[in-house]
């Protein structure tokens, strides 16, 4: 590798993270749970903190004939979440 | 480190911590380590009604495995430090592993 300093683009897969600090992120979870907010901090472990959050959680229905899916959403104004939980994070360009 | 450092920085606040079975717990932070255990006093669960196990209880220790989430005051939060200390923290990171 060469130089690594905030000038350089993407050299690593983290640095996409880095890129989208104070930015809007989503984040999906394990257990059906995806976040929606702004991004102050990660480290390697993807452990994160976010700022004025949307948590969805997918709900599927126990009866038999009726599957469907139901959403529950919460909303934080500062959440830390640790990293063991998370499955991928984006970058979001929208509000 | 960071998050560690950062814990440290909100020993004395009220947190909301989400354990991975759902449970939520209400306290007053009061110590964390490198792992970032916690330890909670003054503690009441959130849904009480739902989870009574722990309504005798006043202060617990939290391993950092089981949590999911800490609900934090945004007030006792500089983000742009916290920004700051996490680009810190991978340009240390990105200097180690080209040595």
């Amino acid at each position: 590798m060469s130089d690594a300093d905030d000038s350089n683009p993407i050299q690593e897969p983290l640095d996409l993270v880095r890129l989208s600090l104070d930015e809007h992120v989503f984040v999906k979870l394990r257990g059906d749970r995806e976040l929606r907010g702004r991004l102050h901090a990660y480290d390697s472990h993807c452990n994160l903190v976010l700022g004025e959050v949307e948590e969805t959680i997918y709900v599927v229905n126990d009866d038999e004939d009726d599957d469907s899916v139901k959403t529950i959403k919460n909303n934080s104004e500062m959440l830390f979440v640790r990293g063991d939980s998370v499955v991928l994070i984006s970058p979001q360009s929208q509000s | 480190m960071l998050f560690f450092s950062f814990f440290k920085t909100l020993v004395d606040h009220e947190v909301t911590i989400e354990l991975k079975n759902d449970l939520l717990i209400r306290g007053t932070l009061k110590s964390v380590d490198q792992f970032l255990n916690i330890k909670l006093d003054e503690i009441h669960v959130v849904d009480e009604a739902r989870y009574p196990h722990l309504s005798a209880v006043k202060s617990v220790f939290i391993r950092g495995s089981v949590v999911r989430y800490v609900h934090l005051p945004a007030n006792a939060v500089d983000t742009a430090l916290l920004e700051d200390a996490t680009r810190r923290e991978a340009s240390n990171a990105a200097a180690a592993r080209t040595r």
